[in-house]
């Protein structure tokens, strides 16, 4: 560690005498991304590029070499590489903000050209594919269903595992119950599906249908429900365990009466966004429910549809309208999800537990 | 005995077990423990069962084929070009995406004004529950397009590194764009995952680096990455599992042909998840064992890699104090 500490300043101290170094002044990383951004332009218009992202690569590419350089002049290396980090950091943030900022605009400006009040009430009952009209009434109650009868499932079952982890935990089981429920939060999607397809479908002979995706669903959604509580539940301050218990109130009692109400906030928090997390979820959806024109209010009967697999459908027909409709859909399947985001984060905000402090 | 010797403290336990309540509560979340590691071993042992059903009709070797056509007689199909797929794209996913998550990670724990850090952070959670299906749209309607002019860029400039040889016309809908679009869906839980761990970062460490006359970049470099080295690892891994098992997304950009070509800009391969997707409705119930099988070799695969990144973040845990 001695010869580190030592070594810095006898590389540096040589190019100035005294602390003080010469600095850039304030304004150059905008002056640099401006220049840089005008050259990236520039040489895009220049050569004639059609893409827009080349013209941003080449402003960010002159952009860090601008600033090393002239840091490197001015200032020494050292700063000059914190410089050129600093705004590769930038950069980063910039290379992800663009796409993601493009996916909402195009979803929203291209949703709301159809999407209005019979959109939202109609199915697709006669509708021609390439004919504009139409809805997603039909998708929307497939999939209220299928992700309600998922979080029933898996709600309390991922619900209890959580509570056996932190208050009964401890052991082997224990241990590899914590560590399958991670793995199990990184199974795709389209294996949870083929799972239920190979039993229920395959082995048991069931058709298609709502019940079936919701089982695939549930399984995606019971490991989220496990971590999310298990955090909150290890949250709650173990004097308030002690102080019920001291009062010879049996465990289970405590546990229903005390630790799960203080939690109660984080809990929901945990479970809204397990729902949101599954109601985007389309594979499983393909290979058991389906999909249908028409509205199909039993889930345990026959095929039915779902948002997202709407949107796959149309967007597989491919005709304008059709295209459209997929737009209007993805609108309402991300507007759905976002909604139950925020609803949820603001629980988990307004009830947050009361940590000591 | 449950009703003298308060003080003792071995006596509470066969007391608190004696109680119908707790033993039944207990009983049930012991059992919903058991449920879920139930799931997880019928899960694997039941793809199992018709994936063996369905590869001992295979006529030929199933990981070396190039063919997907189980309906055929004899059945020949195989993952050869799924697995390439899959790799192929995941890899280029993320060489893409996790040094731009590191740098939006750094970028939200230690360079961005404050005010903008938390809102920022906020975003990227949100991010990260936006469907698949709707980057797979955006993918194929807006991001193919523009990616056009980037393709042919590559080829003309890097086209003698082979791989970015463009040897077919065509809209680029290769496993260069799958991979990009991979890359942008798996940015949002890398950078989560990421930079909890950099806020984990000991003050002193940080402190001590600025003390010595470090630059900002220097700490980073000193403390804060060696510090969050297997955060980072643990974060990528859990970006590839989610690559790797992508579907719809893939389904919806990629247009699959059953060749492997090191020509990335090509329009072809395919992907496991998005074979599955793509082959389903035309499968009869033999077919369907077919893709059972080959989505037997993906949860494999994805079980592999997030039990190393759960392992490599387990281990981390015990030294750094980050559990608390």
């Amino acid at each position: 560690m001695s010869h580190a500490i030592q070594d810095r300043p006898v590389a540096v101290t040589p190019r100035r005498g005294t602390l003080a170094h010469a600095r850039l002044p304030r304004w150059t990383p905008a002056a640099v991304a401006a220049g840089s951004i005008a050259a990236g332009i520039g040489i895009g218009a220049g050569a004639g590029w059609h893409s827009k992202i080349q013209w941003g690569l080449i402003a960010a590419l002159i952009f860090v070499a601008a600033t090393y350089t002239i840091t490197s002049k001015v200032e020494g290396s050292r700063q000059a590489k914190d410089r050129v980090a600093t705004s590769l950091v930038w950069v980063c943030f910039v290379l992800a903000v663009v796409p993601l900022l493009s996916l909402a605009w195009v979803t929203i400006s291209k949703g709301m050209t159809v999407l209005d009040g019979y959109f939202l009430t109609h199915s697709m009952n006669g509708v021609l594919d390439a004919e504009a009209g139409g809805g997603v009434y039909h998708a929307l109650l497939g999939t209220v269903e299928q992700v309600g009868i998922a979080t029933l499932i898996a709600a309390p079952i991922g619900l209890l595992t959580a509570v056996y982890l932190v208050e009964y935990g401890g052991g082997k089981l224990a241990q590899a119950v914590t560590f399958f429920v991670d793995v199990m939060t990184g199974i795709p999607s389209i294996v949870a599906g083929l799972f239920i397809l190979a039993t229920w479908n395959l082995m048991l002979g069931f058709g298609p249908s709502g019940f079936a995706g919701a089982m695939a669903l549930a399984i995606l959604m019971m490991p989220v429900v496990v971590r999310s509580t298990e955090e909150m539940l290890k949250l709650v301050p173990n004097e308030l365990r002690e102080a019920s218990l001291a009062l010879g109130i049996p465990k289970w009692r405590t546990i229903l009466k005390v630790v799960l109400p203080t939690a109660i906030g984080g809990i929901t928090t945990g479970v809204m966004l397990a729902v949101a997390r599954i109601t985007g979820e389309t594979a499983p959806v393909l290979l058991l429910v389906f999909g249908t024109k028409l509205i199909n209010p039993n889930p345990f009967e026959g095929a039915q549809s779902s948002l997202p697999l709407y949107v796959y459908e149309q967007y597989a027909v491919g005709t304008d309208a059709a295209v459209a409709r997929a737009w209007a859909a993805a609108l309402v399947l991300i507007a759905f999800v976002m909604i139950l985001n925020l609803v949820a984060r603001g629980i988990a905000r307004w009830k947050a537990p009361k940590t000591g402090r | 005995m449950a009703t003298t010797t308060p003080d003792l403290p071995r006596s509470r336990r066969p007391k608190g077990a004696a109680r119908p309540g707790d033993r039944i509560f207990s009983g049930l979340s012991r059992g919903s423990g058991i449920t879920l590691l139930v799931i997880m071993a019928a899960i694997a042992v039941f793809l199992t069962y018709r994936a063996v059903l369905a590869i001992s009709q295979d006529s030929t070797n199933f990981f070396t084929t190039f063919e997907w056509n189980p309906a055929g007689n004899p059945p020949v199909f195989g993952i050869a070009v799924l697995a390439f797929g899959t790799v192929v794209s995941s890899i280029v996913a993320m060489v893409i995406a996790v040094p731009i998550a590191i740098g939006i990670a750094l970028f939200i724990s230690h360079y961005a004004p404050r005010k903008l850090a938390k809102p920022l952070a906020y975003v990227v959670d949100l991010l990260a529950a936006v469907p698949s299906i709707i980057y797979g749209l955006w993918g194929a309607i807006f991001l193919v397009p523009y990616l056009d002019g980037l393709n042919q860029w590559l080829d003309t400039y890097l086209g003698w590194t082979y791989i970015f040889d463009k040897s077919s016309d065509g809209v680029a809908r290769n496993l260069f764009t799958v991979g990009i679009l991979l890359a942008i869906m798996i940015l949002p839980i890398i950078t989560n995952v990421t930079r909890e761990v950099f806020l984990q970062v000991p003050k002193m460490h940080e402190e001590a680096a600025l003390a010595l006359g470090a630059t900002r970049w220097e700490v980073i470099r000193m403390s804060v990455l060696p510090f969050g080295r297997s955060g980072i690892i643990s974060a990528s891994m859990l970006g590839l599992g989610r690559a790797l098992g992508e579907t719809m997304a893939v389904a919806v950009v990629l247009s699959p042909s059953f060749l492997i070509s090191g020509h990335l800009l090509d329009p072809g391969g395919g992907t496991f998840a998005q074979n599955i997707a793509a082959k389903f409705n035309e499968a009869d119930e033999f077919g369907r064992d077919a893709l059972i099988a080959s989505g037997l070799v993906l949860f494999a695969i994805t079980l592999l890699v997030n039990g190393a990144a759960r392992w490599i973040i387990g281990r981390r845990k015990e030294y750094s104090g980050a559990a608390a």
